[in-house]
């Protein structure tokens, strides 16, 4: 049962993006088409589930064992930077299809504040894990349910994007204000779905 | 390159948040109230600061191949200063910034700026281009925050202006952030037309 809370509350409650502010700038950046945002939604997705594990085994086994936690931003940074570029050298070799469809991606997540922000989170032990031990199995529930929900938002607003493309927008506003504007109102509708879940 | 120009460069004709439009996340996400915004400011200046200086000082040294990855790990070390820093001597601004401190990290304006400015200048020009990006990125920060606390919460640095009842909660909640940034944006976009 908490493992459902935890994925409803960080896929709309707490949405990454509309909620948590982290990943804005893939989310402004690569959401003009819904395909490219799918594309982007697959490799976060996919990275930062393997992230996830790594830094939280490394904060775990090597950071706290030798007490030096507060290496913590640097290490993990590394860690992420050196899983992107693995990822894509294996991705390279074993599925040139896959690689093709998440390629131009891969390179821009090491930048992306949300791999590193639910990083530290999970690290730390800090999410909101709905009362269970943050234990490496719900903090990777809990990683992957955060990526389908920037996937989702990314998607979501890609959709939106494409029929602004269409539409008269007042010459002060074109381009990224209205982007911001239409961000603000999803963000909006997705303030209703506060307090589903809530432990207690 | 003049001093006072590469100062007001950075706060207005490069102006990172209303006209590069980098380092969103830290902008939406701690913009509640002015001091929170002119606190993250003033935070990201520092590491900007330290961090043109010492790449500029460095630049000859890192072989190009790695030197986004020297950059990043440059950057985190003064990142993690500034966090020890704060939970030192401000631990009250540290716990309502809370992650998006360590997120400095991953603020593009902070490595874009190594890129685009330290690695070709001197150390001393690196410096006074920190200040101004820093400065830049402060004042939009701080014009931010002020705007989302006026109206989310009637007040101003935590000078109460109007009763709470008046204020709409949403800009302090997140959907507020992105109206009030797109709006600023359009408005700023306006007065350059003119």
């Amino acid at each position: 049962m908490e493992y459902i809370l935890i994925i409803i509350s960080a896929i709309f409650v707490n949405n990454v993006v509309l909620s948590q502010f982290l990943g804005i700038c893939p989310f402004l950046g690569v959401s003009k088409k819904v395909e490219t945002a799918l594309g982007m939604g697959a490799a976060v997705t996919f990275v930062l589930t393997l992230a996830t594990i790594v830094t939280y085994l490394l904060q775990v086994y090597v950071l706290v064992p030798f007490k030096v936690e507060y290496l913590q931003t640097i290490s993990f940074i590394l860690v992420i930077a050196a899983l992107v570029q693995m990822v894509e050298i294996i991705l390279k070799k074993v599925s040139p299809s896959l690689y093709q469809a998440l390629g131009v991606f891969l390179p821009l997540i090491t930048t992306n504040c949300c791999i590193l922000g639910v990083a530290i989170l999970v690290g730390n032990g800090t999410f909101d894990a709905k009362g269970l031990e943050p234990t490496l199995l719900v903090g990777v529930v809990y990683a992957i349910a955060t990526a389908i929900g920037f996937a989702l938002a990314l998607v979501i607003f890609a959709g939106i994007r494409e029929h602004l493309e269409l539409m008269d927008v007042p010459e002060s506003l074109k381009g990224t204000p209205i982007a911001l504007i239409s961000a603000g109102i999803l963000a909006l509708a997705f303030l209703g779905f506060a307090g589903i879940g809530a432990v207690a | 390159m003049n001093k006072l120009n590469i100062l007001l460069n950075g706060i207005i004709k490069e102006n990172p948040t209303f006209v590069l439009l980098l380092g969103m996340c830290p902008t939406l996400g701690t913009t509640t109230s002015a001091i929170n915004g002119l606190g993250m400011g003033l935070a990201t200046m520092f590491v900007l600061i330290c961090s043109n200086v010492v790449i500029s000082l460095v630049k000859k040294l890192i072989p190009d191949m790695v030197r986004i990855p020297s950059y990043i790990v440059i950057i985190a070390t003064f990142v993690t200063v500034l966090e020890m820093l704060m939970k030192a001597y401000l631990p009250a601004l540290y716990a309502s910034l809370g992650l998006f401190i360590p997120l400095i990290v991953v603020n593009c304006i902070v490595l874009g700026r190594a890129e685009a400015f330290a690695s070709k200048n001197t150390p001393f020009d690196s410096m006074f281009d920190g200040i101004g990006i820093g400065l830049g990125f402060s004042a939009a920060l701080t014009l931010l925050g002020t705007v989302r606390e006026l109206l989310g919460s009637g007040a101003v640095f935590g000078i109460k202006l109007y009763s709470d009842d008046y204020g709409m909660l949403a800009f302090v909640l997140a959907p507020g952030a992105f109206l009030a940034l797109g709006y600023l944006i359009a408005i700023i976009n306006r007065i350059k037309k003119a």
